[in-house]
């Protein structure tokens, strides 16, 4: 009998292919309408810490450089006022096998993967994690495929994305490239079907988990050079995976104090499902239109509950312009001697300014650096952006439009971020949990489930709750 | 340069995954109006010429049929020309830095 291979019908199939792409019972974590149980699933489905660094020892992965950006620092000193601007040190994620921290995210599918018997994995993804699973299959000897957004209706296609297809290409991964549209997920979903492979999906408690180690060791070399917990943790901000792993293995080194701080570059008003706006973007991750519609509604991921779910761990939320990005991608090959890719950077053009903020004994640490070449690269991505009608120049980036200008900075201290209300994201959450688990009286359990999602008490909830209106409230 | 592959060439394939009616719901007019279009490397399994119809054996050992588009295709992403925004951000900051120690 031969499937029906419609939109629709892949889409009602869904939650049985993802159950056996998976192999995870979701079922299992489920409690009510509203709520799971996410500590449950991220215990039993996933791995613990030391598991997960023996999986990436086998494969090269983790255990990266961590480097104080000395030069960056003494400018920030510069401009702060005495006795200001904390220690920024980076951690060197491209040291990783592909070249960034996706590889911490693909280890633990791609063991899972091989463990179970699968012949091969499947993600669908533009980024950093196509090259990561290619990689990590290749070391296990499985077969891959990476399900990528490359192209509009004109064909063209973003150099970063292009790049990243090659990479996967050259770890001998099969690339389905595609043009521009959310039914990337639909494709991957038929392709999970057709091969029996293995869902390596972001979102997975194995990707999560993964990311842990990130954060365990940063602690752990913070604490080993400096003698000291960091006061803050800048983490590049897309889907949410590296904020909720990296925040988890920070609290499981026990570093309570250090707060964690997502930045996201600003695309705001550009959709991500225009074939116009794909190719007026010059950034294709770590942006704003994942990270604002990820943390406000995790479960629009390709798993039936996201285990990436950023407003459990972020204390603030802040914003960077394209412009400021490719500044300090320019300034930390240059004063630092290390030629980074710039999405990656967008934490690091965060954490100049905020290292603003704190005393001269504190530490602040970007989280991660992702690997540069052709195409994945300020002049390329520049280039690209002026090919496609974006004015270009230097000036006080806050002039920046995203889509229609970029704007470099013209110096130093004109760096700073936009703080994003997360109170006005937890309503956001909140309200979207409520309305897509159509659910029209809440009790203690989801009370205490919706607090626990969006760090807040259950008063806070039940307040926000009585502002939506129409959801009775059954609890003491 | 031919516009006919031999078997075992390496080459691209394209087709049409959903033309506009079949595609999701959710989207903007401007990428609603498109079709959603595919293109994949692997081998050829037959010799064709450019434009017809082609099976490829991909790297993940699937059979997939399209339009064969290129033979050989590369990767033509670069660097580009140096870009004026860019090149003297690293001088502006070693001059900085150098005030800053006096």
């Amino acid at each position: 009998m031969s499937r029906d291979l419609s939109y629709k019908a892949v889409m009602e199939r869904r939650g049985e292919i993802m159950k056996r792409a998976l192999g995870i019972e979701y079922d299992e974590f489920i409690l009510t309408k509203v709520a799971f149980d996410y500590e449950g699933m991220m215990r039993k489905a996933g791995y613990s810490l030391e598991e997960v660094r023996e999986i990436q020892r086998e494969t090269g992965v983790g255990n990266t450089p961590l480097l104080e950006l000395k030069n960056i620092t003494r400018l920030v000193r510069q401009i702060s006022p005495k006795g200001y601007g904390a220690r920024i040190v980076i951690k060197d994620e491209a040291a990783n096998p592909s070249g960034s921290f996706k590889d911490r995210r693909a280890s633990v599918s791609v063991y899972h993967a091989a463990k179970l018997g699968y012949q091969g994995v499947i993600a669908a993804t533009s980024g950093n994690y196509g090259a990561a699973v290619a990689s990590q299959a290749a070391m296990r000897n499985l077969r891959c495929i990476v399900v990528q957004e490359v192209f509009d209706s004109r064909q063209m296609g973003q150099p970063e994305i292009i790049e990243k297809s090659r990479k996967c290409e050259a770890y001998g991964a099969e690339v389905v490239r595609l043009s521009v549209g959310p039914e990337l997920f639909y494709l991957a979903l038929v392709l999970l079907e057709e091969t029996g492979f293995f869902n390596a999906s972001l979102y997975s408690p194995f990707g999560i988990s993964g990311v842990e180690t990130l954060g365990y060791e940063l602690v752990q070399q913070i604490r080993e050079r400096y003698g000291k917990d960091p006061a803050y943790i800048v983490v590049t901000h897309a889907g949410g995976g590296n904020v909720t792993g990296t925040a988890r293995g920070v609290l499981q080194a026990g570093a309570r104090d250090s707060r964690i701080i997502g930045a996201s570059v600003d695309l705001s008003g550009l959709h991500m499902a225009s074939d116009i706006d794909f190719n007026r973007k010059s950034f294709t991750t770590g942006h704003t239109g994942f990270g604002v519609p990820f943390a406000t509604w995790p479960d629009r991921a390709d798993v039936p509950k996201n285990a990436a779910r950023p407003m459990r761990y972020l204390d603030r939320y802040v914003t960077v312009t394209q412009g400021e990005v490719f500044y300090v991608t320019e300034a930390l090959a240059q004063l630092e001697g290390l030629e980074r890719g710039p999405a990656g950077n967008t934490s690091l053009a965060a954490a100049i300014p905020l290292a603003r903020e704190l005393p001269e004994d504190e530490i602040v640490v970007v989280q991660e650096t992702e690997y540069t070449g052709a195409g994945k690269h300020p002049q390329a991505q520049l280039n690209f952006a002026r090919a496609n009608g974006i004015v270009v120049k230097r000036g006080d980036p806050r002039e920046n439009v995203p889509g229609k200008t970029i704007v470099i900075p013209e110096h130093f201290s004109q760096l700073s971020v936009v703080e994003m209300d997360l109170d006005r994201m937890r309503r956001s959450y909140i309200r979207n949990c409520i309305e897509r688990s159509g659910a029209t009286e809440v009790n203690e359990q989801e009370l205490k489930f919706l607090a626990e999602e969006t760090r807040e008490t259950e008063a806070y909830v039940a307040g926000i709750i009585r502002e939506i209106g129409g959801v009775k409230i059954n609890a003491t | 340069m031919t516009d006919k592959c031999r078997q075992g060439d390496w080459v691209e394939i394209h087709y049409i995954v959903l033309d506009p009616a079949s595609r999701s719901g959710d989207l903007p007019p401007e990428t609603r109006k498109v079709p959603l279009e595919c293109r994949i490397n692997g081998w050829a399994l037959s010799p064709k010429k450019i434009g017809e119809e082609i099976e490829i054996r991909t790297p993940a050992n699937r059979t997939v049929k399209g339009t064969l588009a290129r033979i050989n295709p590369g990767y033509e992403h670069s660097f580009g020309p140096a870009v004026r925004e860019l090149s003297s951000i690293g001088s502006e900051l070693r001059v900085m830095l150098k005030e800053g120690e006096r």
